[in-house]
This record gives structure tokens, sequence and C-alpha cells, in this order.
């Protein structure tokens, strides 16, 4: 589903992806993993054409995705969360995942303007599209609250109900479970595996959570400075010697 | 609003509110309907200019409240209306009813045209941007003098009550801008509660989210900046209408100034943030004078100063404060 060839990233003198290459099965769940500052974000705002790569070939269902503008990606299928919260704080929590949704409506500023019968009906089953995804996430409670001042937890999962209000084919996680509660995460992880099933998703996931990353993950793929040091199945990379020095150094 | 009630979402105390709400509006509109039959012309002609300002705020609202960016030229935009309006009265001999789409929509084409840095600048980029537009504005009227007439402005007939309403000119001009601000309040609140007025406030809140929510930035910015515009130009048509007369020096940078200030004060994104700044806008200058001749200004900055010490959220916010402590006491009492 989507193949990433020899991706290269520059700022300025710094090298953040070097020839990153990997590829992502139709169903599969990826775990990107490596220390801080491995590239790994980075990675994920080519995918979502936030950065330009320098060099290097992204092919997501047999097209150049390099090649499409930003605000096309979410119309290809690919949704997205952020690794500090990308929510919009004073819109509701519910506003926030109606635009999720956006590239799912029609209204321009003059039929919207003039609230055309037809305007009125898409509102009324994106709203109800949002609800509905709200409701499985446990949020409905909370539909009306503004998407700030929400325990962190919830800010999570807010912006999880946003990626999949798009009805992803791709979802590009960073860091979902980055300062929860254990609890928390073993609820999250639950979930993620029950949505994979049941929208048929295809995930990649950036985590430093390695009970997360191993619980959830078929494949991972670990990053340092900017290459790719290992992929495999989590068991084998979790052994591979190069991770563990990437992650404390001179192996022991 | 009805329907809202009706599904009972929001559960049983909003409803209650919402119900006085309903009460309260239907209470305004009766009191706005009444007001030019109890009051002098005079009065009349300023909560005429208050609706004339309130239709401005509507389009600088929609621009710096709900989509984040900044306008320190919108009296040029207002300028565009009452002039455009004034050369199609005076030149063209146009019926006025005409004037005010025509003049709404050369203000939006030229929106469209300026709008362009407003997709690529921030914050005080932007600022000085839109500031040029108005300082530039003035002298370009006084050049074209054969067509503007110059210094002196063009002074014009006002639209006349027809004979059944059997109103006086003051009372009919208050009820066409009544009719046009109602008409403006409803296409904005339309806008704003649509796919497209979410998208603003993405925008507004946080662009990278916003455009990989598929949300086109470019688009959506210079969309609403034609908009901002559209409304300040149809603002300026109804100056042109209940004054009478243009001239270039009604529209100086000042008014820019004014206006946002005005917006601010209001209440930055509120729904009735715009009403409450046309009615600081149209009477506070006049107060400030009163108060102190000799330095009206003075008056008018230490105003602006004490109001955003004690309501920094505007007016608005001031006045939603109140409400809520007043319905806080209801319930203990």
């Amino acid at each position: 589903m989507l193949e990433v060839h020899e991706l290269t990233v520059r700022f300025g003198g710094i090298t953040a992806l070097d020839g990153v290459g990997f590829t992502v099965a139709r169903g599969a769940m990826v775990g990107l993993i490596g220390p801080n500052g491995a590239g790994k974000t980075t990675l994920f705002n080519c995918l979502t054409r936030r950065h330009r790569a320098d060099g290097g070939e992204v092919r997501y269902e047999d097209r150049d995705l390099l090649a499409e503008p930003p605000h096309a990606i979410a119309g290809l299928g690919i949704g997205r969360t952020f690794q500090n919260l990308g929510l919009f704080p004073r819109m509701s929590v519910r506003e926030n995942v109606m635009v999720g949704a956006h590239h799912h409506g029609r209204a321009g500023f003059l039929t919207a303007a003039l609230r055309l019968p037809r305007v009125r009906r898409e509102e009324a089953r994106l709203r109800e599209e949002a609800d509905a995804v709200l409701a499985r996430l446990d949020l409905a409670a909370v539909a009306d609250h503004p998407a700030a001042g929400l325990p962190f937890g919830t800010l999570k999962r807010v912006e999880l109900a946003r990626a999949l209000a798009g009805r992803p084919r791709l979802l590009l996680l960073d860091e979902p479970v980055n300062g929860l509660s254990h609890g928390e995460v073993d609820a999250f992880a639950d979930t993620l595996r029950a949505l994979r099933e049941e929208l048929s998703l295809t995930v990649v996931v950036v985590e430093h959570h390695m009970g997360f990353v191993m619980g959830t993950c078929d494949r991972v793929v670990c990053l340092d400075f900017g290459r790719r040091i290992a992929e495999g199945p989590p068991e084998e990379v979790q052994r591979d010697p190069a991770v563990i020095e990437a992650y404390l150094g001179t192996a022991a | 609003m009805a329907e809202r009630r009706g599904t009972g979402r929001r559960g049983p105390v909003p409803a209650v509110r919402a119900r006085w709400r309903g009460l309260l509006l239907t209470a305004a509109l009766l009191a706005v309907c009444a007001a030019p039959f109890q009051l002098v012309p005079f009065r009349v002609f300023q909560l005429t200019m208050v609706l004339v300002y309130t239709v401005a705020l509507i389009g600088l609202n929609l621009l710096v409240g709900h989509g984040g960016q900044i306008s320190l030229g919108h009296g040029a935009f207002f300028a565009v209306g009452a002039y455009g309006t004034a050369i199609m009265m005076f030149h063209g001999g146009w019926p006025y009813p005409v004037t005010l789409p025509a003049a709404a929509a050369v203000a939006f084409a030229i929106g469209l045209a300026l709008g362009v840095p407003a997709t690529r600048l921030h914050g005080l980029y932007l600022a000085l941007v839109t500031l040029a537009i108005a300082i530039f504005l003035v002298p370009l009227l006084k050049r074209f003098e054969s067509v503007t007439g110059g210094s002196m402005g063009l002074t014009l007939a006002k639209p006349r009550p027809p004979a059944w309403s059997g109103l006086a000119e003051d009372q009919w001009l208050y009820f066409l801008t009544l009719a046009a601000a109602l008409l403006a309040l409803a296409v904005n609140h339309s806008l704003l509660r649509s796919r497209v007025g979410r998208a603003l406030h993405a925008v507004r809140d946080n662009e990278t989210a916003a455009e990989v929510m598929g949300v086109r930035l470019a688009f959506h910015k210079r969309m609403a900046f034609a908009w901002s515009a559209m409304f300040a130009g149809a603002a300026g048509c109804l100056y042109t209408w209940v004054i009478g007369f243009v001239s270039p020096d009604s529209f100086t940078v000042n008014l820019s100034i004014t206006l946002l200030a005005g917006l601010v004060i209001g209440g930055l994104g509120a729904t009735w943030g715009p009403l409450l700044g046309g009615l600081f806008v149209m009477f506070v200058p006049s107060l400030s004078q009163d108060v102190n001749k000799a330095a009206p200004g003075v008056i008018f900055g230490l105003l602006i100063i004490v109001v955003m010490y004690v309501a920094p959220t505007g007016l608005a916010g001031l006045v939603r404060r109140a409400a809520h402590s007043f319905g806080r006491t209801l319930r203990k009492g």
C-alpha cells in the first residue's frame, strides 16, 4: 500500500532522513521506533507533504505521493494525528471531528452563505457521522466541550476521532500514547486493535512506548540518525544489537 | 433556533436558556423596530450609523475574529463601497437599490485581488500591507477629480421613502439599513456554522492540522479576505445612502484603525461583537468630545484602555460574564 524508497530530507546541513526505505502492506500495522531525533516525525511530515523531500520516492496506492499538494492528502485516504496534539482549541470536540471530514463535504462560501437545502443536508450528514465516531470512542459526553482543558488522554482520543472522521485507509499515528497512564495505554491499544479490524485500516505508528509497540504492531522499523537500522517482526527487532545500541549506547 | 430546542440535545438547562434567548431576541427586535417612531430624527440617524458600522464590523469579524488574520485597511474597502455607490448614482444615475449589490460585488473583487498578500503574510506583516492600502487610498481619491470630485467630494440625493410606507426620510433609511444589517447577520451566521466556517476556524487555530485535514489554506484565507471586504463595501454603500455625501477625509487611515479598535472592544469572534463595536465606534468619539473638547483623542484612547482592562475579551465577553453571574444569582435565590 505504501512504499518508501531512498527517502532523503535535509535541513540546512543536517540530514534528517538519509535514504530511508520500507514498505507497508495493506492491512498491516507498522511501528516506527527510534531514539529522539531519529527522523520519525520528519518521515510523517514527508508523507503528509509538510516537508519537501530532497530525494527518494513515496508510492501510495500506485500514486506518486510526493507530487500531491498537502491539502490533497486527506482526500487520498491518509489520516494523521500529531505528536503534541494538533487540535483546534477554540472549537468544540464535535466541530474538531467534523473538520476531519472536511474533504467529504462540498459546501463552498456561496452555497453555505445562502444555506441551500443541499448544504443543510450535507451538514446534517457530516454531523451524524461525527457523532457516530464520537460515540464509538466514548466521547459523546464531551462533544460540545471546547477541545482544550480536557484530560490529556481524552484529547488524544479526540485527535484519533478527528482522523477517523476522514475515513482514512492509511492512518499515521504520531506518539498516540505518549503521556498516557498505564491503564490508558492498554485501553488505547485495545481500541486501536478493534478499530483496525472494524475499519480495515492500515496503520503506521510512531511510538516510544515499547510495550504498546510490541503489543499492537506486526512489523517494526527502527530509525537512528535518519537511517533505517532494523526492520522485522517486533520480537526480532527488539533483540537486534543495532537497536539496543541505538537506545542504550554501546551494547553491554 | 427552534429545531435546536426541539431536539433537546443540549439538555434541560440550555433549553431554558434558549427560550430566554428567544424571548430576549424577540423583545430586542420589537424595540429595534419601534425605536425610529419614538426618537428624534438625529437619534434615529445615529442608530442608523451604528447599523452601518455593524455591517462593516461583521465583515472585519469574519476576517480577524474567525479567520485569524488582521486588516488595518478595512476603511479602504468601506470607502470603495461608499465611493462606488456615489459614482454609480452621481455619474451613472443608477437607482439606489441596485448600488448595494453592485458596491458589494466591486468590493469583493478588489478584496479578492488584494487578498493575495493575505495568503502569504501573517500578523504584523499583513497588518502593514493592509495599512498601506488604507494610506494610499485618500491621495488616490483626490487625484481622479473628474470622477471622485477631488477634495470636495460628491453630494447626492438620499433615497426617498416610497409614498406607501408613510415614513419620514430618516425612518426609511433606518429600515433600509436595518434590513441590510439583518441580511448581513444571517449570511454571516450561515457561513460560520457551515463546513466553510469550520475550515476558517481550523485555519485560525492550527494551520498545519487544518491542511492535513484537507483544508486549502490559501483559498480559505483569500476568500475570507474577499468576503470580509464585501461586507465592508456593502457598509460603505449604506453609508453613502445615509449621509448623502462622500469626501476623501471621511475615509482616512483613522477609519480603518477605529473599525479594528471597535471590533476588538466589541468582542473578537463574538456573535454580538460587531453590534457592540458599532455602538462604540458611533458613540464613543462624540462622547469623548463632550467630556473634553480639547482632546477627544485622549479620552477615546483612555476609554479603549479602560475597556480592555475591565473586559479583555471585549464588551461581548463582559455581557456574557454578567449574564452568567446574573443567572447564577437567580438560581440561588
